[in-house]
């Protein structure tokens, strides 16, 4: 398991990354993912479905729930709401976007990642602390993980089992987009839904674009979560922004927390 | 506890005593019976005996009106004035809540009894309210949707006290787990309660799941909320100011959902070919509402904005009876009438009678009562949220509900007659004559076991469908959204932060615990010491955790109120409760009834669930279930066990036994377990916790290793006082928990304990096996020393497989 450090900074100072979280109607998880980016050091800035307008953020989430009742399919009619095309816009331009749970099959469903998230394979909603294992540790998502770390961050869908053309799957693979895999075992790990090879989550061919379907928001301390694995997510991406900041203002490289100081609160106990 | 804003929905419609058959409304041609025909038309006989009221209750609302009422009065008194939404039966009982509630238990009480739902204050300028409520019937009926809509019912009243709803649990009472129809009515309320709460994006904190063949007929699907406001924000329901707008929104009105009266007047309008028209193609929609969780999600959004900005007099939800029921409560509740023109209300069916609009139960509605310069705000929200809202109505200074349709005056009634002065009845009560016999048929002559068949007796025990995981179930549900679900399943209680402190670890954040129970069997075996037992059992899980109980809530599952030995056990349920509530000082709030719950004549098991919600200062501070902080640390058993196997799950798993009397009640003794168990908490005593109960101290043991996953080395105690292995693992006694102690905190959390006079055993210590093995299951294990020793890889495969070889 790999240890993730959580920057405790100060809100609001001028160099604090700003990180879009969008809020469409049946979005249940926009307030974790606020509070995993603040506790992660980073602003939290609310994104309204119905606007076209980014905020001038540094990054975007898309965070889980069921944009718009799961109707039609999941995620297809929050992938045409007018934030989105906003969103693909900006990631056309290279804005790193992070998809999670409903937000993935949002992404998937506007185009921006390969594949389909379809029906669990028992057709049921599973709920539970699951075993990832970090595949690329060289996306502006992953970052701040340790090569094939193995973490633990909470799962819970209905239609989280991922799947692609077997053409689709082999180039994820060649190209190092396949970022998250389920492992463990027991009968209450391994892959939880028939998912295709595995794969927890994706990303795009350069990387920043990421979805995953288990929630990283929901594992940023002990007392509420299994672990503090999650934070790594958000850690990374702004290793990435601070960097990229740096560089356009032809200054020195932005400089990033180290690695291994265990986020805030007690750390042992809470097993959901 | 008089709870005038029930929630029957189809429930009463479905009542076995409450017959409803193809009833014949007053032909008046194509036009709806309005008050002008009524008066004009004296003698028209109307079916109101098929509406389930009875001849002087009809008689009664003639004299109110003074003349005969319409369909459409007919069809809400007769909603209103039902057995669910009057409580005509166990008013005279639920009183004793009343008289029994002193002053200092009042204290922090912000809205009690008679509000949507009961408001406590929990310091710092926080309030949380919370509630219970059953939706048994169409549970049996459209097991998914029942289960779905009693979610949303439940959801929408903590909604309507203005706060937000942070949490919901749910007690789930099934037949024989392996019985034919469990199959179906199982996974279809669990995946009921799942799609509902998860789609609204509210944590899954815990509940119960309980298997008895009493409950084959009757499944029963209760449903708790709990939310959180600023004390300053408290809304009530209630409408006032002359001229204020009354807007109706959310989903639209249709004929989903409409229990008895007006589907099946279109029925026999429809197979009469006459008035109703269009009937015969509307009459085939389910009598059981369908729910729409989305619908609900944004509608939560969307009122905790218009509260917020403070643009409602009062909001009231749309449960069951309607738009006849929020009507009637919100003019009753002001100081006014309302005049509500019927016309304006959104329709989802062509040709809609009053009588059917008032009556329709469509889910997630609510009304609110909106100053004039403020509608146009409050749409506004609602157009935000993509909610439909419409005026239908205002606040006038007549006194009167009045009820427009095409021009036509169709209601005009004294709304407190609808609402609050519906009939009371005095029961016949009678202890039943076979009690005695039951009492007298102890457990004591049943075979027990030698020591040598323990360790088998324990993994048969703890696969038993009411000890078994509960994980089949509480995996379907969403324990994390919201991010501040700090103990769910199965911990004791669940308890969720509310205040938060990612900043300072110094400062406390405050959380809420809530935990229910009800043991039916003890209350069948006596029903006065059930509910109590039910206390006492909720307490502890609260306690166990670290919480101080602050309130008390209910949902009073019982048989047929016309057979008097079941008004026996409800009255004696109701002395129980609010007498136990008394001694350990803390206040009933709010609580709902639930009656006819029988299959065949046969009543149900007394079902009285008791949910007990507490405060902690700070959730960091919580005790967890699981062992395994540290090994050595030290199990001690607190509390007295005695020889108590009446009504036991031994008894129940082992001979198929019931009789006898109940574990022995000993208030006091919770008490003094919960302040130790508190202080422990606080002062970082102790490192895990759980509460003995069914099962006994077998259960909790394997229960704590399991969630821990970490082993434990037992030494049963060897007297004074009980040495039998066999009772000391099993027996039910009350008032008892384990608790994991750090070796450095053992002698100061001992002597805490001797100075306070709470007994405590040294019963074994916490044993994570090899150090380099530590986190393999097969290594450790429940070493039970000169009895068993059980793997926890053995004892997990035991716990766990029942239901899922079950129900898939």
């Amino acid at each position: 398991m790999t240890q993730v450090a959580a920057k405790m900074n100060a809100v609001g100072a001028a160099n604090t990354p700003r990180i879009g979280v969008i809020t469409f109607p049946g979005t249940l998880d926009d307030v974790d993912a606020a509070r995993a980016i603040r506790c992660s050091g980073a602003q939290a800035v609310p994104l309204w479905h119905a606007d076209a307008d980014l905020a001038g953020v540094d990054a975007v989430v898309v965070p889980g729930g069921f944009s718009y009742g799961d109707y039609l399919r999941a995620g297809a009619i929050a992938a045409q709401a007018p934030i989105m095309h906003a969103v693909i816009d900006a990631a056309r331009r290279g804005l790193p976007v992070l998809g999670i749970c409903n937000g993935f099959q949002i992404l998937c469903e506007a185009g921006l990642l390969p594949g389909a998230l379809v029906r669990n394979a028992g057709l049921r909603f599973i709920c539970r602390d699951q075993w990832l294992r970090v595949e690329n540790t060289s996306s502006v998502w992953t970052s701040r993980f340790e090569p094939a770390a193995e973490i633990l961050i909470p799962m819970k869908n209905a239609e989280g089992r991922y799947v692609a053309a077997e053409s689709v799957l082999d180039e994820l693979e060649g190209e190092g987009r396949v970022l998250f895999r389920y492992v463990g075992d027991g009968p209450a790990q391994g892959n939880p839904n028939g998912a295709l090879r595995d794969i927890a989550g994706i990303s795009s061919a350069d990387g920043k674009i990421a979805g995953l379907m288990p929630h990283p928001e929901h594992a940023i301390d002990a007392l509420t979560g299994p672990t503090d694995d999650g934070l790594g997510l958000f850690l990374s991406v702004q290793d990435w922004i601070g960097t990229a900041t740096a560089a356009t203002i032809a200054a020195t490289a932005g400089t990033a927390a180290t690695a291994g100081t265990a986020a805030r609160g007690p750390t042992a106990g809470a097993r959901g | 506890m008089t709870d005038r804003v029930a929630h029957p929905t189809a429930a009463d419609l479905l009542d076995v005593t409450d017959p409803v058959g193809a009833v014949d409304l007053v032909d008046c041609g194509p036009q709806p019976d309005t008050v002008a025909y009524a008066a004009a038309t004296p003698d028209v006989p109307q079916p109101f005996r098929e509406l389930g009221l009875k001849d002087d209750e009809y008689l009664r609302i003639r004299e109110i009106l003074g003349r005969r009422p319409t369909d459409a009065e007919l069809a809400m008194y007769s909603v209103m004035w039902s057995e669910h939404c009057s409580y005509k039966s166990s008013k005279v009982h639920l009183a004793y809540f009343g008289k029994t509630t002193t002053a200092q238990m009042q204290s922090k009480m912000l809205a009690g009894i008679g509000e949507n739902a009961g408001v406590i204050d929990i310091g710092d300028g926080w309030a949380v309210t919370f509630k219970i409520e059953s939706h048994n019937h169409p549970s049996y009926v459209e097991p998914y949707q029942g289960a779905a809509t009693g979610v949303g019912g439940i959801v929408r009243d903590i909604l309507a006290m203005g706060a937000r709803p942070v949490a919901v649990m749910d007690q789930l009472r099934f037949g024989p787990a392996d019985a034919a129809d469990s199959g179906r009515v199982v996974p279809g309320v669990v995946a009921g309660v799942s799609g509902y709460g998860n789609s609204l994006g509210l944590p899954n904190i815990g509940g119960e799941v309980i298997f008895d063949p009493s409950y084959a007929g009757n499944p029963l699907v209760n449903a708790a909320c709990i939310g959180v406001l600023r004390s300053a924000d408290l809304h009530t329901a209630h409408a006032t100011g002359t001229g204020n707008k009354v807007i109706l929104y959310g989903s639209r009105t249709g004929l989903d959902g409409i229990g008895g009266v007006s589907v099946l007047a279109s029925d026999t309008f429809a197979g009469e070919g006459g008035a109703g028209g269009q009937g015969g193609v509307r009459k085939k929609l389910p009598s059981v509402q369908v729910g729409d969780p989305f619908a609900e999600k944004v509608l939560i959004e969307c009122t905790l904005e218009v509260f917020a900005a403070g643009l409602v007099v009062g909001i009231q939800d749309l449960g069951g009876a309607g738009l006849s029921c929020a009507t009637s409560e919100l003019a009753s509740a002001g100081s006014g009438g309302m005049h509500v023109v019927l016309d304006a209300v959104p329709l989802r069916a062509d040709g809609m009678t009053p009588a059917e609009i008032l009556s329709s139960e469509s889910q997630e509605r609510m009304c609110a009562v909106v100053a004039p310069d403020k509608v146009e705000d409050f749409l506004a929200v609602c157009g935000k949220w993509e909610v439909q809202a419409d005026v239908i109505g205002e606040v006038t200074d007549t006194g009167r509900l009045v009820i427009d349709f095409h021009g036509e005056t169709v209601v005009d009634v004294p709304p407190r007659t609808v609402a609050h002065q519906g009939p009371v009845y005095e029961r016949p009560v009678a202890r039943p004559d076979w009690q005695d016999a039951l009492q007298a048929n102890t457990s004591g002559a049943l075979p027990r076991p030698d020591v040598e068949q323990l360790g088998r007796l324990i993994l048969q025990m703890i696969a038993s469908p009411n000890l078994c995981s509960r994980s089949w179930v509480t995996d379907q549900y969403d324990r994390y959204v919201r991010g501040n679900t700090v103990l769910a399943q199965p911990a004791d209680a669940g308890i969720v932060r509310v205040t938060e402190n990612a900043d300072d670890a110094m400062v406390p954040e405050r959380g809420l615990a809530m935990a229910t129970d009800c043991n039916g069997r003890y209350t069948l075996l006596d029903p006065y010491a059930g509910a109590q037992l039910a206390l006492a059992e909720a307490y502890r899980n609260v306690v166990t955790t670290g919480a101080a109980p602050a309130g008390v809530t209910n949902c009073l599952n019982f048989g047929s109120p016309e057979d008097p030995s079941v008004m026996w056990q409800f009255s004696q349920a109701v002395r129980g409760l609010a007498d136990g509530c008394a001694t350990l000082g803390i206040p009933v709030t709010g609580g709902n009834v639930s009656l006819y719950n029988q299959t065949g004549g046969v009543n149900i098991l007394p079902t009285p669930v008791v949910g007990v919600l507490g405060v902690i200062d700070d959730v960091r501070r919580r005790t967890i279930t699981g062992i395994g902080q540290d090994t050595g640390e030290t199990l001690l058993l607190l509390g007295e066990t005695r020889d108590e196997f009446d009504g036991s799950e031994w008894a129940s798993v082992v001979h198929g036994h019931l009789g006898g009397k109940p574990p022995v009640v000993d208030l006091a003794a919770e008490k003094l377990l919960g302040d130790v168990l508190i202080a422990g908490s606080r002062d970082g005593m102790i490192s895990a916790a759980h509460d003995l109960s069914e099962g006994g101290l077998a259960q909790a043991l394997v229960e704590m290793c399991l969630s821990g996953q970490t082993g434990a080395r037992i030494l049963l105690p060897e007297g004074p006082g009980i040495t039998d292995p066999f009772v000391l693992l099993f027996s039910e006694s009350t008032a008892r928990v384990v608790v994991a102690v750090p070796r450095t905190e053992e002698l100061r959390f001992t002597e805490m304990c001797t100075v306070r006079r709470q007994p405590w055993v040294k019963v074994g210590v916490v044993d994570a096996g090899n150090a380099s093995a530590h986190g393999s299951l097969d290594e450790q294990a429940l070493d039970i020393q000169g009895v068993t020793r059980l793997s926890l890889a053995e004892l997990r495969t035991a716990w766990e497989g029942t239901l899922p070889a079950l129900f898939g």
